[in-house]
This record gives C-alpha cells, sequence and structure tokens, in this order.
C-alpha cells in the first residue's frame, strides 16, 4: 500500500534526472504522488521524496486556454474537449534522499542520479518504514534549496510516521533530529514541528 | 544526525525508565570542564534536571579511569541564546517534549575528587586523588551504593556511621583514627544541630577506644543529656549511653543533683593553680588592660605560683594595693583594676583558697584508665570567664603532663600516653587572632598531635577564630552558616572551595552538615544519623558489629604504673 491507501504501482516514468533530483511525468493526468511521498526508481533503487507536482501543457509554447465559459460543469469542459487530456500531461519531482547499496539503505545521494525513462514506483509502508528509520534525510531534505523545503520535509514526516508502529515515537526521535539540525534557527525549527505535531 | 544521546529518544520523557547501567541511571555526557573548576555534564534528555540535587555523588566513566565525584552546580542551557526571549510554544505537548533535553537542556557541574579503583573492593588500591579528569562525552551516572562504599568504607571499628548521603539509604562512615589524629571543627549556626552532631562523633570515639576524651561542657549537655526542644524530648548523653566508660565531673554539684546526674568527683580548683598565662587570656573578658593583665607576672615573681593571688586577693585598701604597686614597680591604676577584677573570680565556688586535690591529676587519673571526661559546668556555663578560666586551666596542665610524658617516651621509657581529645564549645573565645598565641588550644591546634592531644572545637562563629589555628583543623563539619565570613573561614584552605560554597550555603538547617579534611577521602554532605530515638540509642550503644571496644586500662600505662615503673628504674632491685 501506498500512503493513499492503494497498492504500490508504477506512476510515471523518469524524464529528466540530475544529482539531486530527478523528474518523473506521470502516466495519467492528475496522476502524481503527493508531496513528501517516497518514491522508488531505478535498479539499484533511488528514493526520492516528492518536491514539486505540476501539471502543464505538453507543448509549453501552447499555452492552456480557459474553455469553460459556456459549460455547466467541470467535468463537462473535458467532455467537450476531448483532446485536452492529450494536450495536458502531470510531472512530479522529487529530491533524491538516497538510495540502496548491497541491501543497505544508504540516506546520502548516489554516484549517479537514476537513468532517464527509468519506471518511477511509490513504496509500501513496510519500505517506507525501513527507509525511515534513518533520520539523515532530514538534513538532505532542510539543504536542499526549494522555497518549500519545510513543507516537504514536514509533509514526509507526516507520511513516513503513518508507517511505524508508534507514530508518536517515531515523530518525537525526528523531532529531536530536528531540533539538533536546526538547534541555531529556533523559528524555523517551531514552525515545522508546528506542522508535524500530532 | 543519527548518534549522539538523540537516538535515545525513541522512548524518552516523563514516564519512561532512566537507562539503568550497574553503575546507577546515566545521567548524561561530559562536554566541558577543567580539574580545578570540574567538568560540566549535559544531562541526557530522560534525566530530569530537578532529580539532581547539589551535593549528590556521580560516577563518570572516562576511557581508562573511574571518576568519583560530586555535584556542584545545575544549570539550565540552550543551544540559542535567542530561545530566552522568543519561548516556543509549550503549551503544545510534542514541542515541549522535543525541545527539552535537545535545544532546551540541563547541564550539572561536577567536582571529580577521586579516580575509583579498578577493581571495586579491592583493598589493596583505594580511591585516590584526581589529578586529571574524564575525557569528552565520557558518560556520567548516579553512583551506586558499591562506588559509595568503596570510597568511604564499610563501618567497622575504625569507620563510624554518621549519617547517609543526601537522597542515598547508604551508611556513610568517617575514618575515626584518621579524625582524632589532627583537630576536629564542628561550626554551624546555633539551632543546626552542633550538639547532636558532636553527641554522635564522642560516641564514635568511645566506640572506637583510640582516644580518650575530655569534655569541657558549657550547658551540661554531653554528659547526662539534655532537653532536645525540637522532638520534644530528652536526648541522653554519653554517661546514660556508655556508664561504664564515661566519668562526669562537675563544677556545680548542686545542678548536677537537681539535674540527677550523678557525678563521680566534684572539681575545687585552688588559687595556687591560677598562672598569670590564664589571667593574660581573660583579658577580653575581664575587660583588662594589657599592662594590668601582665601585672600578674610581677605578682608571681613576688610571692611565687602558689601564693600569688590568694596574698594579692588579702590586699585591702587602695593604698596597700598602690603601695604594693610600687615595690612591685607596675602602674597603681593598673595594680587597681586588676585587683578590683580578681576580686570577681570570688564568686565562683569552685575557686578556693586551697583545694584538697589537684583536678588535673584526677581527670588525668581518669583518662588514664580509659574513661572519658565531662567536665559539666552547671551554672557557671552561663558565665564565659569561668568557662575559659577552667578550662584553660585543667587543659595547660594535662597538656603538661602529655608533654613530659611523650618526652619520657622519646627517652625510651614509658608508653605512649592514651591519644586525647579535648572538646571545647564557643572555641573562637579561646581562638581568636588576640588570645590564640596566649592560649594552651592555640598551643595544641598549631602543634597538632606531636603531643598525642588533639582538639574538638564547636563554634558558630568560626570566622574569630585565628587562621593559623584554622589551617590546622584537620576535619571540618559544618552545618548551615549564613554570614559570609563564617562560610569563608570555614571553607579557607580548602581545594575546591568555590564550589563547596555553593553546596555550604544551601544546606537545610536542620541535621544536614557537610563534612570534609582528613577523616574522610572527599567532601561530602551527609543528612546526619538519628540521635535521640530509642532505636538510635540501641544502635549507638552497641558497637559496631564484628568488633568489640577495648576493655579500659588496655594498652596504656595509668598513673600507678608509672609510678612503680619509675621507682623501679630509679632503685633497680639487685641495686
Amino acid at each position: 500500500m501506498t500512503l493513499d491507501g492503494s497498492r504500490p504501482r508504477r506512476v510515471g516514468e523518469v524524464v529528466e534526472a540530475n544529482s539531486a533530483s530527478f523528474t518523473a511525468q506521470c502516466y495519467n493526468l492528475y496522476d502524481a504522488p503527493p508531496l513528501g511521498c517516497i518514491v522508488r526508481t531505478g535498479s539499484p533503487e533511488v528514493y526520492g521524496v516528492v518536491c514539486r507536482v505540476a501539471t502543464e501543457p505538453l507543448d509549453s509554447s501552447r499555452p492552456v486556454l480557459a474553455r469553460g465559459e459556456n459549460a455547466e460543469t467541470e467535468e463537462e469542459v473535458f467532455r467537450d474537449n476531448p483532446q485536452l487530456t492529450r494536450l495536458l500531461t502531470s510531472r512530479f519531482e522529487a529530491l533524491i534522499a538516497g538510495h540502496r547499496e548491497q541491501d543497505t539503505d544508504r540516506q546520502y545521494l548516489p554516484g549517479l542520479p537514476p537513468p532517464v525513462h527509468s519506471f518511477v514506483y511509490t513504496c509500501d509502508p513496510v519500505e517506507v518504514a525501513r527507509f525511515t528509520t534513518q533520520l539523515d534525510l532530514l538534513r538532505l531534505l532542510l539543504n536542499s534549496g526549494p522555497p518549500m523545503a519545510d513543507e516537504v520535509l514536514s509533509a514526509c514526516l507526516r507520511g513516513a510516521a503513518a508507517t511505524h508502529t508508534d507514530p508518536g515515537a517515531f515523530m518525537l526521535r525526528a523531532g529531536k533530529a530536528l531540533a539538533a539540525e536546526l538547534a541555531g534557527d529556533l523559528p524555523r525549527l517551531n514552525s515545522i514541528l508546528k506542522k508535524v505535531s500530532p | 544526525m543519527t548518534g549522539g544521546p538523540n537516538q535515545n529518544g525513541e522512548t524518552p520523557g516523563a514516564g519512561s525508565d532512566p537507562l539503568i547501567d550497574s553503575n546507577g541511571a546515566a545521567l548524561g555526557l561530559v562536554v566541558d570542564g577543567s580539574l580545578s573548576q570540574g567538568v560540566e555534564v549535559r544531562l541526557d534528555p530522560s534525566a530530569s534536571v530537578e532529580d539532581v540535587k547539589v551535593g549528590a555523588f556521580v560516577t563518570i566513566r572516562g576511557d581508562n579511569n573511574n571518576f568519583f565525584g560530586v555535584v556542584t552546580d545545575v544549570s539550565l542551557g540552550t543551544t540559542d541564546p535567542r530561545l530566552k526571549h522568543t519561548p516556543p510554544p509549550v503549551d503544545n505537548p510534542f514541542i515541549a517534549q522535543v525541545m527539552s533535553g535537545a535545544v532546551a537542556y540541563g547541564t550539572i557541574s561536577v567536582l571529580p575528587n577521586l579516580i575509583m579503583p579498578a577493581v571495586i573492593g579491592d583493598d589493596q588500591q583505594g580511591p585516590s586523588a584526581a589529578k586529571t579528569i574524564p575525557p569528552h562525552f565520557s558518560r556520567a551516572y548516579v553512583a551506586s551504593q558499591r562506588d559509595v562504599e568503596a570510597v568511604f568504607g564499610k563501618e567497622d571499628q575504625r569507620h563510624f556511621w554518621i549519617g547517609s548521603p543526601l537522597d542515598m539509604e547508604h551508611k556513610l562512615c568517617i575514618d575515626l583514627e584518621e579524625m582524632v589524629k589532627r583537630s576536629i571543627g564542628v561550626f554551624g549556626k546555633s539551632g543546626t544541630g552542633k550538639t547532636f552532631l558532636t553527641r554522635l562523633l564522642l560516641v564514635g570515639i568511645l566506640q572506637q577506644g583510640q582516644a580518650s576524651t575530655l569534655i569541657f561542657d558549657m550547658h551540661s549537655e554531653y554528659g547526662w543529656g539534655a532537653a532536645d526542644p525540637e522532638n520534644h524530648r530528652f536526648a541522653k548523653g554519653l554517661k546514660q549511653l556508655f556508664p561504664a566508660q564515661v566519668s562526669t565531673f562537675t563544677l556545680d554539684e548542686d545542678s548536677s543533683r537537681r539535674r540527677q546526674s550523678p557525678f563521680d568527683e566534684v572539681v575545687r580548683i585552688g588559687y595556687g593553680e591560677i598562672e598569670p598565662e590564664d589571667i593574660e587570656m581573660l583579658r577580653e573578658t575581664l575587660n583588662l588592660s594589657e599592662v594590668a593583665a601582665s601585672a600578674a607576672f610581677n605578682l608571681q615573681q613576688k610571692f611565687g605560683q602558689r601564693h600569688w593571688m590568694s596574698k594579692f586577693l588579702a590586699l585591702d585598701g587602695r593604698d596597700s594595693i598602690f603601695e604594693m604597686a610600687n615595690e612591685i614597680q607596675v602602674q597603681p591604676n593598673a595594680l587597681g583594676a586588676l585587683h578590683n577584677r580578681l576580686n570577681r573570680l570570688k564568686r565562683f565556688d569552685f575557686l578556693v583558697e586551697s583545694a584538697n586535690q589537684d583536678a588535673a591529676n584526677r581527670v588525668v587519673e581518669h583518662l588514664d584508665q580509659g574513661r572519658h571526661v565531662v567536665l559539666e559546668f552547671g551554672k557557671y556555663g552561663r558565665d564565659l570567664t569561668a568557662y575559659m578560666l577552667v578550662s584553660n586551666l585543667l587543659t595547660r596542665r594535662i597538656h603538661n603532663q602529655y608533654v613530659d610524658r611523650k618526652e619520657e617516651v622519646e627517652g625510651g621509657q614509658g608508653r605512649d600516653p592514651r591519644p586525647l581529645v579535648i572538646v571545647i564549645e564557643e572555641a573562637h573565645k579561646f581562638l581568636s587572632q588576640s588570645v590564640a598565641s596566649h592560649t594552651i588550644f592555640g598551643t595544641i591546634a598549631r602543634e597538632l598531635r606531636k603531643y598525642n592531644v588533639t582538639l574538638m572545637v564547636i563554634d558558630q562563629r568560626p570566622s574569630g577564630i585565628d587562621s593559623e589555628v584554622m589551617s590546622q583543623v584537620g576535619t571540618r563539619l559544618t552545618c548551615l552558616l549564613d554570614n559570609e565570613r563564617d562560610i569563608e573561614a570555614v571553607l579557607e584552605g580548602t581545594p575546591g572551595s568555590r564550589q563547596l560554597r555553593t553546596v555550604l550555603a544551601r544546606l537545610e538547617p536542620k541535621q544536614q552538615a557537610l563534612i570534609f579534611g582528613h577523616a574522610l577521602p572527599m567532601p561530602v554532605v551527609i543528612h546526619t544519623r538519628e540521635y535521640g530515638s530509642t532505636n538510635s540509642y540501641e544502635q549507638l550503644s552497641r558497637s559496631a558489629a564484628g568488633w568489640t571496644p577495648p576493655a579500659p586500662g588496655d594498652a596504656m600505662e595509668t598513673q600507678k604504673e608509672r609510678l612503680d615503673r619509675e621507682i623501679s628504674e630509679l632503685f633497680p632491685e639487685d641495686g
């Protein structure tokens, strides 16, 4: 099962990758994993945390126009313009949070990013719980740079906590690890803690 | 991020069991420090700062040594100085839990006093003074009973159970043999338990049997006991607990009778026994000028030791005194003042023209028999002049006898006199800077155990005691003191006095004492052993398990034996 309760499944394919992150395109429109979700790709596996989800035109030179002026419902817009689902696509970006090496989770960047066209899967709870036993990924996420890093981090922790047998204890451990990381930046620590507070 | 104490955060916080090690509960990690200031231990999130008290014992496991120390300060720390300006939203229990121990944490200062033996219980290798400190990140634990026992010893013939360390049930013992070798000081404000502590020490010395005691019992509370108003009962004295080993002398037999305190001897002092040195010491209490006091020496020269006082007091009228002044060449007014003041001594019934027997000799005889002597002052206890006069006079004579005997021993004759501990109260009057050099007590305090005589001084104003004398006090037991100068005087010359100051100022006003010096390997705060209940008397009058006190008269030479020996030496039978 994934965090939203569905079975682990293939959600897309890597279309762009660099050392710190990769971007995947979903097979279906609006089918991206949620923010903070831990996804897996490549072999050996590289793990990422979803940090940006976007739905945009396939051809960036053809901006999307509003078409529902005369439609009663939003569904009607898609029914009247069946081409829309083919002109739009959902993409998501994941920050690389670690990889697997000789059956061991490594929470640091792999030597090479996952190849383009690698399939991207969501993880089942056991895998998430296993991967988040270590919390070194917190530092990777805190220092990843995207403007919403704190949001991504708190979403990831909220999701991961649900996979542990004692979510409260996991959250406390993560909180203390964060406190050690952000010892010199209390406002930031407070804001993250408020977001993950049960 | 996964290392360090935070990793223990899986189940920290209230209600979780602290990590119990074979050594005791874990406290935290050494993060800073120095040998002179002590080390700083950052508390683990699981150890509450409220559970650690100043004066508690801590063991620190270094790489190669185990250190034993005492908590000297407890403080709060933060990783970010801004925390105190903008406190986190602690009404959220999760945030409060995360913050405590991680961003906001407790620290304790530990003074590592000793390095523990590698094998606890190894008698060959006791704890040694710490000359270094544990390295960074050494783990600190609450000291276990076993550690405390290894440091302070078990109750036996040599070690006397005096109380227990704070928050511990363990019997903390002091080394009596070491204690009586040097002078002892018992200090504390009025009403903090000095008398009870002294009673305990005296019981210890009595039980151990290595030394005799001579107690100048100002308020008549050691011999037959006195009321204990705090507990609405009557605290027994030494004579009641050890009737066979304690002799009571009294200056005021009426008071003793009224209190139904049986006494062995009544002390009478002849004028001939008072020496000019005694008058010199009383200068302050009699309000005499230096010239007037030293006139006594001229009188002694003129009339001789036995008669100077009686003849001087027999002078009547101003003219005869002035005449005498001219004769012995002292200032007439000064002599007049001396006569006037010495006349006041006549009101002491224990001073007589000539005493039937020498009180000092009687005391020494009792001491020789292995008995302990309590001299009750009765109503004279309220008069400092009487107390100082009698204690000084008797002590000087007893001390002289000890000096003679000790010198004989050095000459290869006789046996060592039994060590003697002389107990005096209001010690600052005898040992103040102005008189310490004149009085016998100053001499005894300075010459240490050379002549087998040491002092136990009981005082509430230690700042009044001459610092030279104070520096010779080997073991100090101090109850609560709040005067800065007194605290300074008690701690003067003690290593780690800055840290001990905090501990001393935080003592409870009752039943707590800070003990340090020769009888203990390190300073310690104790909760004094109970004295006053039926059960406590039973324990106190029963000797420590596994040994019996030496029978009185053992291993020492009585005066009669000494006389016999001297006669046989002078007149050998075959001669």
